[in-house]
């Protein structure tokens, strides 16, 4: 009996697995794909000062970088932003418009758990999404049942987008301090 | 007036003439402004070469710091790469049954990614602190996951070792602050029966946006007609487990909207006391839930039933053991819930008028300190065939990292 169910599962899985890949899309495809091709020159955010302390309150924890790149043309601007699920780091590229998220795409996952969160029924909730005056999502996110970590790092990231939009927008700092 | 005015524009004439001439005397020829500017030019691009190396600098030491940033400092190569989590829960039951202060679980997690396709996860779990050979201690030491999963393909992993089974909503993820109520529901307790692992191999993966599967051989159960067949007490925990019969977990799990899991789980076991005992045969448990929380509305319903196969079990009446529980709730804010749950659950349900199906009301409040850390209180309410009841209430903390 468990050899046939063996063989059957891996007849069901055959054609998943030849399909399956954890880079579901280059930061530069992103890039090219959020700016019709032409991505304007990338600019650098430095995580110093009032930023660093802010940036450590919504992740909980220090960024892993000392800066972050970023690409801006007129209001909207583009982010490419790393941060740890439950045990690996996981990429995520954000497009911010007017202050609100315009799309966050998952662009490599690592995790062995929680990768639902890759799909458009999750990441179209955070659609028009922008900060509140606490410095939070100002609408509630539904979870992924077995991806509580996975979904707590892609508030995370998009709230840390909507906080760098903010203050590159007030003050663009394209050279170091 | 005029002449006034006159004679001090002759004046002003003659001095500006004046000084004129020494200015164009002083004034360098065109050669040397040209080689003023040209000096000029050299030094603006001296300038700005000495900018772009400190930038390139800058750029350097800043790559160095954040490769240092991310690193463990002066850590082993074997730490990088290696995890720790952990939870616990405290509990204070004041019930009918008694009254008591339990440190239920304390438990650690270590995780260690070999590569990245290859890694290690284990949990080591102490359940009531103290773990002796003095009959006082209530204690134990349990090791509950222990297993080496590899990447076949990002999205289709096998495992092998001691892992939790793919059954039910708890079996897998019961860290206190993901669910609601002191103490674990009954009827995973006592039916599915969680916590339960067992040692064998098994694969999972994605077969389709919002599908996913599960798929297990491992170590059956072992229960006797001295435990009335209850499957709780036929868990093996992998300590020298009688492997005569296996058995085999199958799971599909729909996750296609957010904040909603439907799942279906289903086991055989060909005997399910390991030969020890010929009245009784073959075992199959069949689970289904929902798990939905929609912005702050939750609910969680679950049924599992089990039908056992021999004339021992259906002698009295453990040939059918099966549960349901349906647990409303409500989140004020992000800090606070509150909940009901109506729990219904019989280990001899095969039985005709042998008293023993059980039911249990429970409502109480989460508050939740941190994302990760909760106290929570519960009052319960049991109705039993026979009146043996145990009511109460419940008050608890709990934590995960």
């Amino acid at each position: 009996m468990f050899k046939n169910l063996i063989i059957t599962l891996y007849l069901l899985l055959a054609g998943p697995v030849a399909l399956a890949g954890g880079t579901y899309q280059t930061p530069d495809e992103f890039l090219k794909e959020s700016f019709a091709g032409t991505p304007p020159e990338p600019a650098v955010v430095w995580l110093s000062g009032p930023r660093k302390t802010v940036v450590e309150q919504i992740l909980g924890h220090r960024y892993h970088a000392l800066r972050i790149r970023y690409w801006r043309d007129g209001a909207r601007s583009a982010w490419i932003l790393e941060e740890v699920g439950k045990e690996q780091p996981i990429t995520v590229g954000v497009v911010v418009d007017r202050a609100r998220i315009e799309r966050i795409k998952v662009l490599v996952f690592r995790e062995s758990r929680g990768w639902e969160v890759r799909h458009p029924f999750f990441t179209d909730q955070f659609k028009e999404a922008r900060l509140n005056d606490k410095q939070q999502l100002d609408r509630h996110i539904d979870g992924i049942s077995g991806a509580t970590l996975s979904v707590r790092a892609m508030k995370k990231l998009a709230t840390l987008a909507l906080y760098l939009d903010t203050v590159t927008r007030e003050q663009d700092v394209t050279s170091a301090p | 007036m005029k002449r006034t005015t006159c004679s001090r524009l002759g004046l002003a004439a003659a001095l500006l003439a004046g000084t004129g001439t020494a200015f164009a005397a002083d004034m360098p020829s065109a050669e040397e402004m040209w080689k003023i500017i040209q000096q000029q030019q050299r030094e603006i691009e001296a300038l700005k070469r000495g900018q772009r190396e400190n930038a390139d600098n800058v750029k350097a030491v800043v790559d160095v710091a954040e490769q240092s940033q991310q690193k463990t400092s002066g850590a082993a190569s074997w730490a990088e790469h290696t995890q720790i989590g952990g939870y616990g829960e405290m509990h204070y039951n004041n019930l009918d049954s008694g009254n008591e202060i339990d440190f239920h679980r304390f438990v650690l997690f270590f995780g260690h990614q070999f590569t990245d396709r290859l890694r290690l996860f284990s949990e080591v779990e102490i359940e009531h602190v103290i773990a002796s050979s003095d009959d006082d201690d209530k204690g134990e030491v349990e090791v509950e996951q222990a297993y080496v999963e590899y990447d076949l393909t990002p999205d289709q992993h096998a495992k092998a070792g001691l892992f939790l089974l793919p059954v039910g909503i708890l079996n897998e993820t019961h860290e206190p602050p993901t669910f609601y109520g002191v103490e674990r529901n009954p009827v995973e307790t006592y039916i599915i029966p969680t916590t339960w692992w067992a040692g064998g191999i098994g694969v999972n993966g994605e077969i389709a946006p919002g599908w996913s599967y599960d798929f297990a051989v491992h170590e059956g159960l072992d229960t006797s007609a001295g435990d009335d067949y209850a499957v709780r007490s036929g868990r093996q925990e992998t300590s020298e487990a009688d492997a005569n019969d296996l058995a085999s977990t199958a799971r599909i799990r729909w996750t296609g909207i957010a904040g909603v899991e439907l799942a279906a789980s289903i086991q055989y076991q060909q005997d399910v006391t390991q030969g020890n005992d010929p009245n009784a045969g073959d075992a199959w448990l069949y689970e289904a839930h929902a798990d939905i929380r929609r912005g702050p509305y939750g609910l969680r319903a679950l049924y599992a039933n089990w039908d056992l196969d021999g004339s021992g079990p259906k002698a009295i009446g453990a040939d059918r053991q099966e549960g349901f529980y349906i647990e409303p709730s409500y989140r004020f804010t992000p800090k606070v819930g509150i909940f009901g749950r109506y729990n219904q659950w019989d280990n001899q349900a095969g039985s005709n008028g042998n008293n023993t199906e059980k039911k249990q009301y429970n409502a109480g409040v989460n508050y939740w300190l941190h994302p990760d850390v909760v106290l929570k209180a519960d009052v319960q309410m049991q109705d039993n065939d026979g009146s043996k009841n145990d009511n109460g209430y419940n008050l608890g903390v709990g934590y995960q990292f």
